[in-house]
């Protein structure tokens, strides 16, 4: 398939701003049964402020994905079928609460809902928390089921497409939230690098055992099912148009295959072990926490384009051939 | 419950592209728009087509075969394109079976032809919409028109009558009886998307003829006689005549 860099900004940024939420909620979470010391309203409502920057963000470049932005609104209709559908709705809702969540610390509107019997007051701040971190989630399955549930596509078509979405993303947020804390936190960004390290690693593993999966694959459909030929040397002399079509251009990725080749390393690389070793030395140099991040986002970026390129349509077995 | 179709003879195809010219004349004339072209006559030309005819060549030289392949939607009984869809711009129509795209629902996400493993999807690049085959929806209902035309513009092109249009859940019907009789098939099975459309495969018109035939069995008055005599000394089967 041809990445387009529309869609990779806009599931990367939007893993990052889940990931980053799910980090800020985590730590509240913690912090309600004395497990860390409670931060401030601040910390928590600027934090969620970043959430809502990258989401807009992600947003703002999904829409260059689209023929007719104007009609946007109508692709919320089909959430009965459409994973496509249902993620144009939960984004939004996701923004939604995420933005309601940062207000309740920002404006200390926190009204006590209950009193967990261990004297743990639940205010509305952490029931903002618990419906945004489902939504955060239900956010991830809808973004990796687009691609997982395609079954012409066996490279997506795969309960790892699901899992990493939610790694990866996770990956990303806990790094970034590791390094907010540490202008607006110090002593808490060992929290959240901790957590960042672990996650990374189950990302890590849940990459590679995507990468060993496709290897594997065998093409279900053939020359021989594709026009009904049985026939061991099928050769195609014309596709039907000279100059290309949109059959050509959207679904070949248009780069050599040592570039292919060269960019399964450097995003194993950059997505996953250098941020992890920076991690490691964070706990010395937190500074080391902002490259971290960058480093892994321009990783996941190039994860991201080898996840599109990667995957290869049964249509490409009629356009092989121009004449 | 009717299905609308075309069954496509590979043995009568000659890979002239009538169809295709016949196709993109009518449907950019349409009241949907014209279907782009792009540098029509220049270096790269490009643009949407219905239909398109590809050509494939079986074996190698000398012992190769081709054929020539008309490739258009083929309007799936289980199409995988339209539950995907974000806004309900495609849709499979209840009545008649024909897979079409709203053009004016449509918000050019591309994500349809994603989920066609056919590629008979293509999006123009002027209106930014998806585009492809409609069966000649705006031709086939026409009643304006004679009976006869009320066909797709591909079908009435063909100069060999390879392409034939009815209703194939109707058995008696003339696309119906070709697929049963005459070998019909469809395109990639494997994926379980039943596509409606079906291709006659090549075949050769041969005869067999036995050894024994090439005599006359019953020969009474011994003419165009094939077998030898047998000499005196060898028996007969009634001792009186040869053979």
């Amino acid at each position: 398939m041809k990445p387009a860099f529309s869609v990779i900004f806009l599931t990367t940024l939007i893993g990052a701003a889940q990931g980053l939420f799910l980090a800020l909620f985590t730590h509240q979470s913690y912090a309600l049964f004395g497990l860390l010391p409670m931060q401030s309203d601040d910390f928590y409502g600027y934090g969620t402020l970043i959430v809502l920057v990258l989401l807009a963000a992600g947003l703002v470049a999904s829409f260059f994905h689209l023929g007719r932005p104007e009609r946007a609104w109508r692709a919320a209709t089909q959430w009965r079928t459409s994973w496509l559908s249902r993620e144009v709705i939960v984004l939004p809702a996701f923004m939604g609460v995420a933005f309601l969540f940062g207000v309740s610390h920002l404006f200390g509107i926190r009204p006590e809902i209950v009193t967990l019997p261990g004297g743990h007051v639940v205010d509305l701040s952490l029931l903002l928390g618990v419906v945004g971190t489902l939504l955060a989630f239900a956010l991830f399955v809808c973004t990796a089921m687009i691609y997982a549930c395609l079954r012409f596509l066996k490279e997506w078509n795969s309960p790892l497409t699901v899992i990493n979405y939610i790694l990866m993303g996770g990956s990303s947020g806990f790094i970034l939230a590791a390094f907010y804390a540490v202008s607006a936190a110090p002593d808490q960004a060992d929290f959240f690098a901790g957590w960042a390290i672990i996650i990374t690693v189950l990302a890590l593993i849940g990459r590679v055992a995507s990468l060993i999966r496709n290897a594997r694959l065998k093409p279900t459909s053939t020359m021989q099912t594709a026009i009904g030929v049985k026939h061991p040397k099928i050769t195609q002399r014309s596709m039907g148009a000279m100059g290309g079509s949109f059959n050509t251009r959207e679904f070949f990725h248009g780069k050599s295959e040592g570039f292919l080749r060269a960019i399964k390393p450097t995003f194993l690389l950059l997505a996953f072990v250098v941020p992890l070793v920076l991690l490691a030395f964070s706990l010395s140099t937190p500074a080391l926490l902002g490259l971290a991040f960058i480093l892994q986002y321009v990783g996941l970026l190039a994860e991201r384009w080898f996840f599109f390129a990667q995957a290869n349509h049964p249509q490409n077995l009629y356009y092989q051939t121009v004449g | 419950m009717t299905q609308l179709a075309l069954v496509i003879d590979l043995n009568v195809c000659v890979g002239c592209s009538a169809c295709v010219t016949s196709c993109k004349e009518w449907n950019t004339s349409g009241s949907a728009g014209p279907l782009v072209d792009e540098r029509p006559y220049g270096e790269n030309p490009t643009g949407t087509f219905f239909n398109r005819v590809q050509t494939y060549e079986m074996g190698t030289f000398p012992n190769s075969e081709t054929m020539h392949f008309p490739k258009s939607c083929l309007h799936c009984e289980d199409p995988p394109c339209v539950p995907v869809c974000p806004t309900g711009a495609s849709y499979k129509r209840k009545e008649d079976g024909i897979v079409l795209v709203d053009y004016d629902k449509c918000i050019g996400c591309k994500y349809c032809s994603w989920a066609c493993p056919y590629g008979a999807r293509e999006i123009d690049e002027k209106q930014k919409v998806m585009k492809k085959c409609t069966l000649c929806v705006d031709r086939i209902y026409d009643m304006t028109m004679p009976e006869a035309d009320r066909k797709p513009s591909c079908v009435k092109a063909c100069p060999t009558s390879a392409r034939l249009f009815g209703d194939i859940h109707d058995p008696e019907s003339e696309v119906s009886v070709a697929i049963r009789e005459d070998g019909g098939y469809a395109l990639m099975p494997e994926w379980g998307t039943h596509p409606s459309n079906h291709y006659l495969p090549r075949r050769k018109t041969k005869m067999k003829i036995h050894a024994d035939e090439l005599e006359r069995a019953d020969n009474p008055l011994k003419l165009d006689q094939q077998l030898p005599k047998p000499d005196k000394d060898q028996s007969t089967m009634d001792d009186v005549s040869a053979w």
